[in-house]
C-alpha cells in the first residue's frame, strides 16, 4: 500500500489530475452501461408481461443474463459496410450518437456533493449535448447510401428540430421558478417536502417535457426514425454488430437521462417527500428515476406509432403554444410572488 | 515588438513544470481546438461535396464553442452549440441532403469567377489587416484579464446587461426576427382549394355513433 502511495505521489500533478477525473468518469459510465443492459432486459420483460407472455426466460436464472448473451452476439458479428456508402462517416456515426450521450452525464448530480462537474450553466449544457445527438442519426441516414436511412435521418431531423423547442421552453419555466441553471441548485431550490417540489407550479410544462423527452429520444409512439412498418428500421437499417450496438447504448443512455432529469427537475431528485419522515439520499433519486424509465416502457406497450404528420402537429401546434402559455402563467406568479415555489 | 502575455512575477517564461496543472491543460485545449477550427474552416470552403462541407461548419462550430469556453464565455459558448450545431445547422444539413447538387457544374465556372473571388478575398484581407493591426487589438491595449471566482455566473452579468442597458436593441432583434418569420410564412401560404387535407380537430371529435352503426341481424330463419 506504501509503495502505490509513493508511486502516486511521484506522479506529476498533472497525471494525477488525468487519472482522478479518469476515474471518477469510470464510477459514472461503468454503472450506466450495466443500468443500459438490465434496461433492455427490463423493456423486453415488462413489455412481456403486459401482453401477458413471459419475455425473455432461457439465459441464466430466469434470463438474467440475457443482456450479456445479447452484448456478446453483437461483438462478434460482422461489420458490414454497403457498397457505395461513405465510409467514414458510417463508422464515425454511432460514435457521434454515442459521445454526447454520454458527455450530458458530467454535470449530473446524483446528491448535494456527489457531481462530476459542477459547473454553473448545467441545464443549458444538457440541452446542447443532447442536441448534438441527432448528428449521429442525421450522418448515419445519410452515408448508409440507402433510401429508408435517409427517409429515416429525414424524418429524425424534422422531429428533433420540432421538439427540443418546446423542451427548451419547458426548461426555460424550470429556470425561472429555479433560479438558476445549475441543476444542484435547482434541487435544492425544491426542498421542503413534497408541496415544494416543481411539478405542482409547472405541470404543463411536466408533461411537455416528457413528451418531448420521449420524441427526442426516438422512443415509441414518436419513433418514426426507425417506424419498422414504413421504412424498415430508418437510419440504422444498414448497421450491424457493434456498430448497431452503439446506437442502441447511446438511446438507452438518453431515456435514462431524461428519466432522471425529470426527476431532478420536476420532482425534487434526492429530496425526500416528507423531510421529517425519512432523510434525503440518493436512493431517492434513483427511485423516482426508475418510475420514468417505467413510464418509457409503459408508452412502448401502450400506444401505436404516431402519425408523422400527427408528430408535427403534436410538437409546432400543441405543445409549443401551451409552454409559451404557461411562462406568461409563470410571469405573472414570479411578479406576484405566489408561495410556496414563486417567494 | 514581442510582450509577455503574462506579467506574473514568475521569473523567465514558465516551463512545462513550472505552470499549474489546469493552465497548461487549458494551454493543450486551446491550441488544439485552434487548429481544428482553422483546419475545419478552411475545409467548409475546399471540400467537394456538400455535405461534407456543412459538416465541417458543424466542427468549426463546436470547436469555437470550446474556445470560448476557455475564455470563460460559457453561456455564449453552449448557446453557440446549441442554437447553431443543434437548430441552424440541422436544417441546413437536412436541406442540402435533400437537394440532388451536381458538383460537376458547381466547378464549371472555377476560372471565370476567380478575378471577382481574389478582389473579394484582397478587401476582406486589407480590412482584416487594418483591424488587427490597429492599436485597439495590440496586446498592451487591454489589461491582462483576471480570472473569475468560481461562483461568478456569465449566465447572469450577460442576462443583467442584455435586460438593462441593451434592451432596446435586443427588443429590435427580437421584432426584426418577428417579422422575418411572418414574412416567410406569408410568403409560403397559399391557400389551395384542390388539395385535400385533414382536419384534426374534427378528427378527433368523432366519436363511435358517427362512424358505426350496428345493425340487427336475424339469424336465417327456420325452417
Amino acid at each position: 500500500m506504501d509503495f502505490l502511495v509513493s508511486i502516486w505521489e511521484w506522479l506529476h500533478e498533472y497525471v494525477q489530475y488525468t487519472i482522478y477525473s479518469g476515474v471518477k468518469a469510470l464510477a459514472i459510465l461503468l454503472p450506466l452501461f450495466i443500468v443500459v443492459a438490465y434496461y433492455t432486459l427490463a423493456e423486453r420483460k415488462v413489455i412481456g408481461y403486459m401482453q401477458i407472455r413471459k419475455g425473455p426466460n432461457r439465459v441464466g436464472p430466469k434470463g438474467l443474463f440475457q443482456p450479456f448473451a445479447d452484448m456478446f452476439k453483437l461483438m462478434f458479428k460482422e461489420i458490414i459496410i454497403p457498397t457505395n456508402s461513405n465510409r467514414y462517416l458510417f463508422i464515425i456515426a454511432p460514435v457521434i450518437t454515442f459521445a454526447p450521450a454520454m458527455a450530458a452525464w458530467a454535470v449530473i448530480p446524483f446528491n448535494d456533493t456527489l457531481v462530476f462537474s459542477n459547473i454553473n450553466a448545467g441545464l443549458l449544457y444538457i440541452l446542447a449535448m443532447t442536441s448534438v445527438g441527432v448528428y449521429g442519426v442525421i450522418i448515419a441516414g445519410w452515408a448508409s447510401n440507402s433510401k429508408y436511412a435517409l427517409l429515416g435521418a429525414m424524418r429524425s431531423a424534422a422531429q428533433i428540430v420540432a421538439y427540443e423547442i418546446a423542451m427548451g421552453f419547458a426548461l426555460v419555466g424550470v429556470l425561472m421558478v429555479g433560479g438558476s441553471l445549475n441543476l444542484g441548485d435547482i434541487v435544492n431550490k425544491q426542498a421542503g417536502g413534497i408541496e415544494h417540489w416543481f411539478f405542482i407550479p409547472l405541470l404543463p410544462l411536466f408533461f411537455v417535457y416528457l413528451i418531448s423527452g420521449v420524441a427526442e429520444t426516438n422512443r415509441a409512439p414518436f419513433d418514426v426514425a426507425e417506424g419498422e412498418s414504413e421504412i424498415v428500421a430508418g437510419f440504422h437499417v444498414e448497421y450491424s454488430g457493434m456498430t448497431f450496438a452503439v446506437f442502441f447504448l447511446a438511446e438507452y443512455a438518453n431515456m435514462i437521462l431524461i428519466a432522471m432529469l425529470c426527476a431532478l427537475l420536476f420532482f425534487g431528485g434526492w429530496l425526500s417527500p416528507v423531510p421529517g419522515l425519512i432523510g434525503d439520499g440518493t436512493g431517492w433519486l434513483f427511485g423516482k428515476t426508475a418510475v420514468f424509465m417505467l413510464l418509457f416502457l409503459w408508452f412502448r406497450a401502450t400506444f401505436p406509432r404516431y402519425r408523422y404528420d400527427q408528430i408535427m402537429r403534436l410538437g409546432w401546434k400543441v405543445l409549443l403554444p401551451v409552454t409559451i402559455f404557461w411562462l406568461v402563467v409563470e410571469g405573472v406568479a414570479v411578479y406576484f410572488k405566489i408561495g410556496p415555489w414563486f417567494d | 515588438m514581442i510582450s509577455t502575455r503574462r506579467s506574473s512575477p514568475r521569473i523567465g517564461r514558465p516551463t512545462l513544470l513550472t505552470v499549474k496543472p489546469i493552465e497548461m491543460i487549458e494551454t493543450i485545449i486551446f491550441y488544439v481546438f485552434a487548429v481544428a477550427t482553422v483546419v475545419s474552416a478552411c475545409a467548409v470552403v475546399t471540400v467537394k461535396n456538400p455535405v461534407h462541407a456543412t459538416l465541417s461548419l458543424v466542427l468549426t462550430f463546436f470547436t469555437s464553442a470550446v474556445i470560448w469556453m476557455t475564455l470563460e464565455a460559457e453561456f455564449l459558448a453552449i448557446s453557440l452549440v446549441l442554437v447553431y450545431v443543434g437548430a441552424v445547422m440541422v436544417l441546413f444539413i437536412f436541406v442540402v441532403m435533400m437537394l440532388d447538387i451536381n458538383v460537376a457544374r458547381l466547378r464549371e465556372g472555377f476560372v471565370r469567377y476567380l478575378p471577382l473571388g481574389l478582389a473579394v478575398a484582397a478587401i476582406m484581407l486589407l480590412l482584416m489587416l487594418s483591424v488587427v493591426t490597429s492599436d485597439i487589438f495590440v496586446l498592451e491595449a487591454g489589461s491582462e484579464p483576471v480570472p473569475k471566482p468560481a461562483d461568478y455566473s456569465n449566465t447572469k452579468a450577460l442576462g443583467g446587461v442584455l435586460y438593462t442597458e441593451y434592451v432596446f436593441a435586443f427588443e429590435i432583434a427580437a421584432v426584426i426576427l418577428l417579422v422575418a418569420i411572418i414574412a416567410a410564412i406569408a410568403l409560403t401560404m397559399r391557400k389551395r382549394t384542390q388539395t385535400k387535407y385533414q382536419v384534426p380537430s374534427d378528427q378527433i371529435k368523432v366519436r363511435k355513433a358517427d362512424r358505426l352503426r350496428i345493425v340487427d341481424m336475424p339469424s336465417s330463419e327456420e325452417q
